[in-house]
């Protein structure tokens, strides 16, 4: 026989200790690669993009041209395709798993969506063409507005808000528009104690006194305090629903025809509408404005923080106040931009635009498509599974972990959880440390404000029900440990690329920019 | 010199007509660290309860209400570098800023040091 | 219905778990009358993914886009070549699925990204600090106005003639109901800017004057003796930058004295997408920084001593300060900040200036050829890449003949601004490196035509 004695052994050393792995040299661990700032790497010469020369010309500059050094570092093309990817690794994506941010609705982006949003015919056209060279964009604009008012049973939309805040704003603006336009000035809107911290900032933002209405302790809008408070100088209630405790408003209607009886214009807060396309439709309810995350609901990519895009569907009352610019079919088939030159004959009680140009075009596609792909069944189809994630999550851990609302009928798109009864000095940040250990990203947590130490869980209709036990088995083990008072979960996470980062010192002693150590 | 406290946990040190505002060493620990203080501009006025100055944790960011009427004739300085006096020193280095005091009368009805712990206590 | 893995036996296995005898069961708390009792009538069912790329490609087809013909459109927004290593790193799923950065021990990817953006925009800007980006430029202009009230406690602002006309409007719609005061006027077909109207409209209420650089029309102007003027009045200068790429060729708005720099960052990174997304930088002083709208992003350590980063003064934000944040914003334009991060990383310096550099030489060659059509003259003594013409009739007609031609020959001011007649005839030509010498002839021979 032959025998070849060199080569490599093929299994394994047993491991005494895997913790105890020793540093590296470099701080890289194997896959988990350290990824200096560009600042450090790059350099003012370097650059990953090559020209034509340059025709020789004159400069017109105006004496203006730009002689310092900008300190603008460059790598090359290889040399950045590394940073990125590298950096990249350190995120934690819905691509790599469940993302039960309560109330941001993390569902899975399909592929198609960005495919067809890259179509030169959409991704490369100006927003000032002339009309008749983008009437399949502004199609695109028509058709998806379309879709959203028979989703919501509203009248009008106004699509250019540019995101949920920003249409926030703009159904507030048109609720002013409208109190204005009938003489009717007031100075007051209700907001919910539980309320994003968007609906205060945008009321205040257009000028408005902000009012807190209470919650019952069942979770909902305090219907008679809320009555007993609406009166003259009330312009508008703002409502999440279903709201941010996960439970829908029952007594919505109710809601929306004592307000309308005070003269007062009803606004929800759409973020939460993935719980209840295709079932229910807002305007049945007497919404007179709601916004539409389109990257919440209709799947647009969250991007690590937007771009968002925000609709804002709009009541009989509302819709001839709503902004500029807007489309309109015309009897030849054709579709027309209204803008301020045109705007005299079509709309003349628009209050004008909020922001340049039509809004946001490449969210419109992805929406479009997302909502072609599942049409009137499909959709409904997601507000179910989406409500039937949630309270499976919520009825497989009310055992272990505290659910406030638990007892207040089914929750909607969310489970809300507490973190109550968790052994002294054990927290709700533990438990969201904790799951990043236990590789899902946390829930949302300390929001709503109304329930302390809150843990807010949005699974949405996206996971699979192997993904949804995977994810409660992960958690049923940390609510465990935390109530056994288990001291290593407050040094969660450990296999994380950072460990806790100290946020106190960040706030004190702000760095917002690089600065080379060698100019301080 | 005399020390009042408020049920908005600052407390007050009287000095002929002079006030030295600041917040409570219970109030600095229930904010937690404290990464920046925004005070009055000397000269500003204000009226009992007006928002005077603001203090900020990482989280959360509070007002800090004139406990009585008066000019401010002095803001804390020191805190604007270095905000962590407050979490070190509430009651003494890590005051706010001095009011001239427009009406004495405004100091009845505050609490003492036995009465302002009386009602920590009962929170 | 390919996006939804949950099948009927999960269904019915999940139901029977949570005790509910059906999905209805769990809609119960909606009002009868509210509950919808089947599919929406009207509306077509779930297609294939094959089905809804033909009905989106039939609809894009119907499009001319810009690569299809020789184009000239500018005025706030920019065509430029964009690499193809950004749109793959973009599509990486951990940047594009990824959320807001909450959870920083798990965002560090998306963080460093936001702490290299920030310290490239202030430096492009020329200004100490700048945020992780707002929607786009025109709202990133109205909270710069917001800021200087703030900052200033004064409530008037005087806005340029060569300002952005949707900038304008957007700052007039707030206004109606913020309460600010706005003087502003239309732009005349002049070579000089309005920067002397300006500095003597200046008095102790004005809270800023917003300018923007290069200006609608192209012209560049020093800014140094308006920032000198507005600080000396204890008011703001609020600089514009609408073509980013500008800044690789001239001085930046910062080093000239501006106290907040914001802009449109489209043009580096972001294609034209019909007008969004787009990018809203956000720049100022140090000193202003606490009184700044949107995200920021610092550095800071974690627990084993190690550099990270964080969003760090929220405290000025929506979710903490409710009524009285500093903006109502909650988003930032995180997609296309990567992609302008990605996009300058690799032109760094050198190429961004032989970017900034192709694209004036390119524009000066276009600027002295257009000057040459009969019934066309130049306006701008000074220019970027952008200029405008003065054409021998309306601009808007002649930009719709020559698009019925296939020539997108620019922005007439008509369209840019319906209740100026006066200026109707004004063309604005924008010239980037996309366009080339071919492009440039042709549009000549084209306007020759039509004015002939």
């Amino acid at each position: 026989m032959t025998m070849l004695k060199e080569g490599r052994p093929t299994a394994p050393a047993p491991v005494e200790d895997a913790h105890m792995a020793p540093a590296t040299a470099t701080g890289n661990r194997a896959l988990m690669l350290e990824e200096k700032l560009i600042f450090e790497i790059g350099s003012t010469e370097t650059t990953g993009v090559d020209f034509a020369q340059a025709p020789l010309t004159g400069s017109r500059l105006g004496n203006l041209a730009r002689t310092d050094v900008i300190g603008l570092p460059g790598l090359s093309e290889q040399e950045t395709v590394r940073h990125y990817t590298r950096l990249s690794r350190q995120n934690y994506a819905i691509d790599l798993g469940l993302f039960p941010l309560g109330s941001c609705t993390m569902k899975h982006n399909p592929r198609l969506n960005e495919k067809v949003a890259r179509m030169p015919g959409f991704a490369d056209i100006h927003p000032l063409q002339p009309q008749s060279t983008v009437q399949g964009a502004l199609g695109v604009i028509n058709e998806l507005a379309f879709w959203l008012i028979e989703l919501t049973g509203m009248h009008g939309v106004a699509m250019t808000p540019k995101a949920g805040a920003h249409g926030e704003l703009c159904g507030l603006l048109c609720i002013r528009a409208a109190l204005e336009a009938r003489g009717d000035a007031r100075s007051v809107v209700l907001v919910p104690e539980s309320a994003h911290g968007t609906n205060p900032a945008t009321a205040a933002f257009c000028g408005y006194k902000v009012e807190d209405i209470p919650a019952t302790p069942e979770g909902r809008v305090d219907l008679e305090a809320l009555k007993a408070r609406l009166g003259p100088d009330v312009a508008a209630v703002m409502i999440t629903n279903p709201n941010t405790c996960g439970l829908f408003e029952r007594d919505m209607k109710t809601i929306s025809d004592a307000v309308h009886a005070a003269g007062a214009f009803v606004y929800c807060d759409g973020a939460n509408f993935n719980a209840i396309v295709g079932r229910v439709r807002p305007g049945d309810l007497g919404v007179d404005a709601m916004h539409i995350n389109l990257h919440k609901t209709f799947s647009t990519p969250h991007g690590g923080g937007g771009p968002g895009s925000g609709p804002v569907v709009l009541s009989e009352a509302l819709a001839p106040f709503g902004p500029l610019p807007y489309t309109a079919r015309m009897a030849d088939g054709t579709i027309h931009l209204i803008e301020e030159e045109n705007v005299g004959e079509e709309m003349p009680r628009s209050f004008g635009r909020m922001s340049a140009f039509h809004g946001q075009m490449g969210m419109f596609t992805r929406a479009l498509a997302y909502i072609l792909s599942h049409g009137a069944d499909g959709l409904r189809q997601v507000a179910e599974d989406a409500v039937l994630n949630a309270n499976y999550i919520l009825r497989s851990l009310d055992d272990v972990l505290d659910a406030p609302f638990g007892q207040s009928g089914p929750c909607m798109h969310e489970a809300l959880f507490s973190d109550k009864g968790l052994a002294e000095g054990f927290t709700t940040l533990d438990i969201a440390k904790g799951l990043i250990d236990e590789g899902f990203h946390p829930m949302t947590m300390y929001f709503p404000l109304v329930v302390h130490g809150a843990m807010l869980v949005e699974p949405t209709e996206t996971e699979s029900k192997a993904a949804l036990d995977q994810f409660i088995l992960a958690l049923r083990s940390l609510a465990e440990r935390a109530k056994a008072g288990d001291d290593a979960l407050k040094g969660a996470p450990y296999h994380a690329p950072r460990r806790r980062l100290d946020e106190t010192l960040a706030a004190r002693k702000p760095v917002l920019t690089w600065t080379d150590p060698g100019m301080v | 010199m005399s020390r009042y406290f408020t049920d908005e946990h600052e407390w007050i040190d009287v000095e002929g007509e002079i006030a030295t505002v600041g917040i409570t060493d219970y109030a600095q620990e229930q904010l937690g660290d404290i990464v920046f203080v925004e005070l009055p501009a000397e000269g500003a006025s204000f009226e009992k309860g007006d928002d005077a100055a603001v203090v900020e944790s990482v989280k959360a960011a509070s007002d800090v209400y004139a406990p009585i009427s008066g000019e401010v004739v002095e803001s804390n300085s020191a805190l604007e570098d270095e905000p962590a006096l407050v979490n070190s020193d509430a009651e003494e280095d890590g005051w706010f800023f001095k009011l001239r005091i427009a009406d004495a009368s405004e100091l009845e009805g505050l609490m003492n040091e036995a009465a302002y712990k009386k009602f920590v206590a009962s929170l | 219905m390919r996006y939804l893995p949950l099948t009927d036996t999960d269904r019915r296995d999940m139901l029977s778990f949570i005790g509910a005898s059906s999905i209805d069961d769990l809609f119960v708390d909606v009002p009868a009358q509210a509950r919808l009792p089947g599919t929406i009538p009207g509306l077509p069912d779930h297609a294939s993914e094959m089905a809804v790329e033909r009905h989106m490609a039939r609809l894009a087809k119907r499009n001319l886009s810009a690569g299809e013909a020789p184009f000239f459109l500018g005025a706030g927004a920019y065509r430029h070549h964009i690499p193809a290593s950004v749109d793959h790193l973009i599509q990486r799923g951990e940047f594009l699925t990824a959320y807001t950065p909450y959870q920083p021990e798990i965002a560090q990817g998306t963080l460093q990204v936001l702490f290299e953006f920030q310290t490239q925009v202030a430096r492009l800007l020329g200004c100490d600090v700048a945020n992780a980006s707002m929607y786009d430029g025109s709202t990133a202009c109205w909270e710069a106005i917001v800021m200087a009230r703030r900052v200033t406690k004064r409530g008037k602002a005087l806005l340029s003639s060569g300002l952005h006309p949707h900038y304008v409007s957007v700052a007039q719609t707030m206004a109606k109901f913020t309460g600010d005061a706005l003087a502003y006027r239309a732009p005349t077909l002049d070579a000089a800017t309005d920067i002397d109207a300006l500095i003597g409209a200046i008095d102790k209420d004005t809270s800023c004057v917003v300018v923007q650089y290069p200006d609608i029309l192209g012209r560049v102007a020093d800014l140094t003796p308006l920032a000198e003027a507005a600080q000396a009045a204890g008011a703001l200068l609020v600089a514009v930058v609408t073509e980013p790429v500008a800044l690789g060729a001239i001085r930046a708005p910062g080093s000239m004295g501006a106290d907040i720099v914001v802009g449109e960052g489209q043009s580096i990174g972001v294609g034209l997408q019909f007008g969004g997304p787009y990018l809203g930088l956000f720049a100022c002083k140090q000193k202003y920084v606490r009184q700044m709208p949107g995200r920021l992003c610092g550095e800071t350590v974690d627990a084993s001593g190690k550099r990270g980063f964080v969003l760090t003064l929220s405290t000025r934000e929506q979710h903490i300060r409710r009524e009285k944040a500093t903006s109502n914003i909650c988003t930032n334009s995180g997609l296309c900040a990567l992609a302008f991060s990605v996009h300058m990383t690799l032109l760094g310096e050198k190429g961004l200036r032989d970017l900034a550099g192709l694209n004036h030489a390119l524009a000066c060659q276009a600027a002295d050829r257009l000057a040459q059509v009969p019934g066309v003259t130049l306006l701008n003594d000074s220019f970027f890449n952008e200029f405008t013409l003065i054409l021998s009739k309306d601009a808007r007609d002649v930009v719709r003949t020559l698009a019925d031609k296939g020539v997108l020959a620019g922005v007439s001011l008509g369209r840019l601004f319906p209740a100026a007649p006066e200026i109707g005839n004004g063309l604005v030509v924008a010239v980037t490196e996309t366009v080339t010498p071919e492009d440039i002839e042709t549009l000549a021979k084209a306007l020759e035509e039509e004015l002939a």
